[in-house]
């Protein structure tokens, strides 16, 4: 954090001397330069370990419905309309199918845009939520003090000639792990309210500026840098496209703002969202329910982000997480438990999707992890690593996944 | 040689007696740690009874008058108010409200996901109000209770074993959570802390303990015996009857780790504790059949043995025999308050909070020591930490960056608000991404810098700072200045 600052404070960072350019100067820089066709990342996380096994469906594997009496998804009823009745697995390949209220997603898929990598994960052992998130954010399984994000690594990496303020940004209260390190990074939960009210702005400013404690005078400049640029880009006047219709929860919210920004040419290159309410202990349902309600929520915020990108997504992944999947067998209250290995969504033009890839381990109790859970084929920095290297064209990608070797030979494919 | 470590001994009280400073620039920094910042006079009253005594009194709480600070909470009824009461006045009407909602849509043919209550729901509001107003007493309390190092540690505790308000029931359980197993236990031992937290409906609740039952049970259970008449009118003693419920559908049907990981993971051992997944699902085992009672108000703490795995467990090493009954829990909590990497785990988080983000490992050592030599005292804890020389250390100044709520009680206190209605407050810590009692992961909120400072979170609170300056634009400034966002 510090290190950051002091290096801001040198002026080794081209955002510093735009910060006191005038800020059309800093707009049309953004706004014409290299970043308009500038590759992007928007990544989702399901925090709360979401239960990959009844999102996408394994209901070729016959130990899944033995594992689970209560909460199996029942399979595809061969119905013209997959998954029509809304109560049975949308099939995906004769194997694998979506919960039935993922029906949004299922046009990207039959479109090619959209790919599953299943049996997903990290090789840690870990079932604690807050340790197997940090090692998702970091991309260090195993290893806790790292001390910045992969996503912020990967800013770190790209150091091209523009450097917005809006380069990473998370729509979230805080600042996640994941976009936390010395590439600045902003978190705002409302575009709208990003802005010093009740006119003190500019002695604040000043404040901030002749600040010596490093970490706030840095956080300060790039606060009112940010907020110069995102008056100019004038969000409040926003129209999705395509009939694009965001759900009016956080999560549908968080989505469509990501949206204004990848549309105002602020410089966005990684973007960062966060849904939770998938810790289903108790009652998790199957078709309805618990779980099913997230998924509806999910599901038509991720498709009206899609769709209000249009053509922006030949430049765009949209990539999901969880930190971990659920026990395969459910347990004694018609819930899941801490588990292991989990599925990953990603969806962009250039994804070569309508495939499931990863080896399927198999969910019989000897093919599972430590007897009880889905076994991991894929280690999730063989994803992310593909997914930087090929899709945001870091040439060498060792720094960002410190102590893996990241080699295109286990990337499982997902971009040509 | 005796005597020569005595003498040391001697010589080691007498500095650490003496050796607290009784400058301003140490005062302000005590008053940033052990409180939510001072008030106008405050620097001047400690200085005149002196540091070390300030502390002292402190750390204990009991002998401090704070009528001042009850006054404050005249008129919020609900925080003194039984689980029984609240269960009754704000859980059953909802319950209720839900049940006519059902029926009258399963009598119109709806499907269950219609009957979503109308908003704003008066029922809904009102249980809503329950949190409100408990958020509203913890902020009056932190800026105007004389007991500020007891509100510090009312809030690192309840962090420490966080219980979310948001999941199901637990925003009724949360009032009595924090007033009664949280607050009378902060300068206590850690065991009775521990002890009062696992048996709390609200983390009973919300840890997903209350259902996790052996898988081979229910067992069946003998009532107890009863005194009957004999023949010739004599008192005799007749076997309960052994009774086997019939098998509910519903009825939990299992383990449940949740509680288990969590004990360990974040409540005592830390998740390098050296614990492993064996010992996770044998201390769910022993915690099996510890339950709520679901048939009278408030939901209490119950042991149901037909819930309960009898079989032997072995947790870190320690066997428990078999048909232990509750006591197989509350071993498992003797073991883990006892565990050397608790008193490592709890002095590490404590000196975090009161020191620095990066914890001077000697302090650690020293506090852990004397946790593990008191039995896990608290008060001793906290003694050892804010008489330290790291605690007093220069070094120690303004080095920790404000969580919101400490960011906006102390602009309270340093601006000398006269606090009428504290439900703007309550807005405000939901808009700086702190929203009371509504931490969703079990971990509870960060305690370091790089959590809390972040543009968008300077930029909002610059904007609180002038809302709460209200037109005052020296104030609005000075809360909003980089120095104020450091304690």
């Amino acid at each position: 954090m510090i290190s950051r600052r002091v290096f801001l404070k040198d002026g080794a960072f081209a955002l510093v001397s735009l910060g006191f350019a005038p800020s059309f100067l800093a707009r049309t820089a953004y706004a014409a330069g290299s970043t308009a066709r500038a590759k992007r990342l928007i990544a989702i996380f399901q925090r709360g370990a979401c239960d990959g096994l009844n999102v996408v469906v394994p209901f070729g594997d016959a130990a899944y419905y033995r594992a689970r009496p209560s909460i199996a998804i029942a399979q595809p009823t061969g119905l013209v309309s997959a998954g029509a009745d809304g109560a049975s697995a949308i099939d995906l390949d004769g194997f694998f199918g979506f919960n039935p209220r993922l029906g949004p997603l299922k046009r990207f898929w039959d479109e090619g845009h959209l790919a599953i990598v299943h049996a997903c994960g990290s090789p840690d052992a870990t079932r604690s939520h807050f340790d197997a998130q940090d090692y998702m954010e970091t991309a260090t399984p195993g290893v806790k003090s790292t001390a910045d994000g992969w996503l912020n690594r990967t800013l770190q990496a790209q150091r091209t000639a523009d450097h917005s303020p809006f380069r990473g940004v998370a729509v979230t209260q805080q600042l996640p792990r994941m976009l936390q390190g010395r590439a600045p990074a902003l978190a705002i939960a409302q575009l709208s309210q990003f802005a010093v009210r009740g006119g003190g702005g500019d002695r604040f400013e000043a404040m901030y500026a002749d600040s010596s404690d490093k970490v706030l005078s840095g956080t300060g400049r790039e606060a009112f840098e940010a907020i110069r640029m995102l008056r100019d880009a004038d969000p409040s006047h926003y129209q999705p496209q395509d009939g694009a219709e965001y759900p009016r929860g956080p999560f549908g919210q968080a989505l469509q703002q990501i949206a204004q920004l990848i549309k105002s040419d602020v410089g966005l290159e990684v973007a960062f969202a966060d849904v939770g309410g998938w810790d289903t202990h108790v009652n998790q349902g199957a078709a309805q329910g618990q779980l099913a309600n997230r998924l509806d929520d999910f599901a038509r915020s991720i498709a009206a982000l899609v769709t209000d990108l249009g053509d922006r997504m030949a430049d765009t992944i949209v990539l999901t997480m969880s930190e971990f999947g659920r026990a395969v067998s459910e347990n004694g209250n018609r819930g899941t438990d801490h588990g292991h290995g989990n599925a990953m969504m990603v969806i962009g033009g250039a994804v070569r999707g309508g495939r499931v890839y990863g080896k399927w381990p198999g969910l019989a109790p000897e093919q599972r992890y430590e007897s009880r859970d889905l076994a991991i084929t894929t280690d999730f920095r063989d994803v992310f690593g593909e997914i930087v290297v090929r899709h945001l064209g870091v040439a060498d990608a060792r720094a960002i996944f410190p102590g893996y070797d990241v080699k295109p030979s286990r990337f499982p494919g997902l971009l040509a | 040689m005796k005597s020569v470590s005595a003498l040391v001994l001697a010589a080691m009280v007498a500095v650490s007696a003496t050796s607290i400073p009784n400058d301003e620039r140490t005062i302000a920094h005590a008053l940033n740690r052990i409180g939510f910042g001072a008030r106008a006079g405050d620097v001047e009253r400690v200085r005149s009874i002196g540091l070390a005594a300030y502390i002292d009194r402190q750390l204990h709480p009991e002998r401090i008058p704070d009528a001042a600070a009850a006054a404050r909470l005249a008129g919020f009824t609900t925080v003194t108010m039984s689980a029984s009461d609240i269960a009754r006045q704000f859980e059953r009407p909802l319950i209720e409200a839900r049940r006519a909602r059902k029926e009258a849509a399963a009598g119109a043919g709806k499907a269950d996901g219609d009957t979503a209550p109308r908003m704003p729901d008066p029922v809904q509001q009102r249980a809503n109000s329950l949190v409100l107003e408990l958020a509203g007493q913890k902020i009056l309390l932190a800026a105007y209770s004389e007991r500020q190092l007891q509100e510090v540690l009312t809030d690192f505790w309840f962090n420490h074993f966080n219980v979310d308000a948001r999941k199901g029931r637990d925003r009724f359980l949360l009032t009595d959570y924090e007033r009664d197993a949280i607050r009378p236990h902060v300068l206590g031992r850690f065991r009775d802390l521990l002890d009062a937290t696992a048996k709390s409906p609200a983390m009973l609740f919300y840890l997903d303990n209350w259902m996790s039952v052996d898988p081979n049970g229910p067992h069946p259970t003998a009532a107890p015996p009863r005194v009957a008449r004999g023949p010739f009118g004599q008192r005799v003693l007749v076997p309960g009857m052994v009774r086997q419920r019939p098998p509910n559908k519903n009825a939990p049907r299992g383990l449940n780790e949740n509680y288990a990981r969590e004990l360990m993971e974040l409540h005592t051992l830390g998740v390098d504790g050296g614990y492993t997944q064996k010992d996770v699902t044998e201390v769910a085992r022993a915690f099996t059949g510890w339950t709520i009672d679901n048939r009278r108000d408030g939901a209490p703490f119950v042991f149901r043995p037909q819930l309960h795995d009898p079989d032997r467990k072995v947790v870190l090493g320690h066997t428990i025999a078999a048909n232990g009954g509750q006591s197989d829990g509350e071993t498992v909590l003797d073991i883990l308050a006892r565990h050397p990497s608790t008193s490592r785990f709890i002095a590490t988080k404590l000196v975090r909070r009161f020191v620095s983000d990066d914890p001077p490992p000697a302090l650690v050592d020293r506090a852990a020591e004397r946790f593990r030599k008191t039995d896990g005292d608290l008060r001793e804890v906290m003694r050892t930490i804010l008489t330290s020389p790291e605690f007093l250390s220069p070094a120690a100044f303004d080095v920790k960056a404000k969580t919101p709520f400490e960011f906006v009680v102390s602009a309270v206190r340093t601006a000398g608000t006269d606090v009428q209605d504290a439900r703007p407050l309550v807005r405000a810590l939901q808009e700086l991404g702190m929203p009371l009692y509504q931490c969703q992961p079990p971990t509870g909120y960060k305690d370091t810098a790089d959590a809390w400072i972040n543009t968008g979170a300077l930029v909002a609170r610059m904007n609180v700072a002038t809302r709460l300056a209200g037109g005052d634009r020296e104030l609005a400034l000075k809360l909003g200045s980089p120095e104020f966002q450091r304690r």
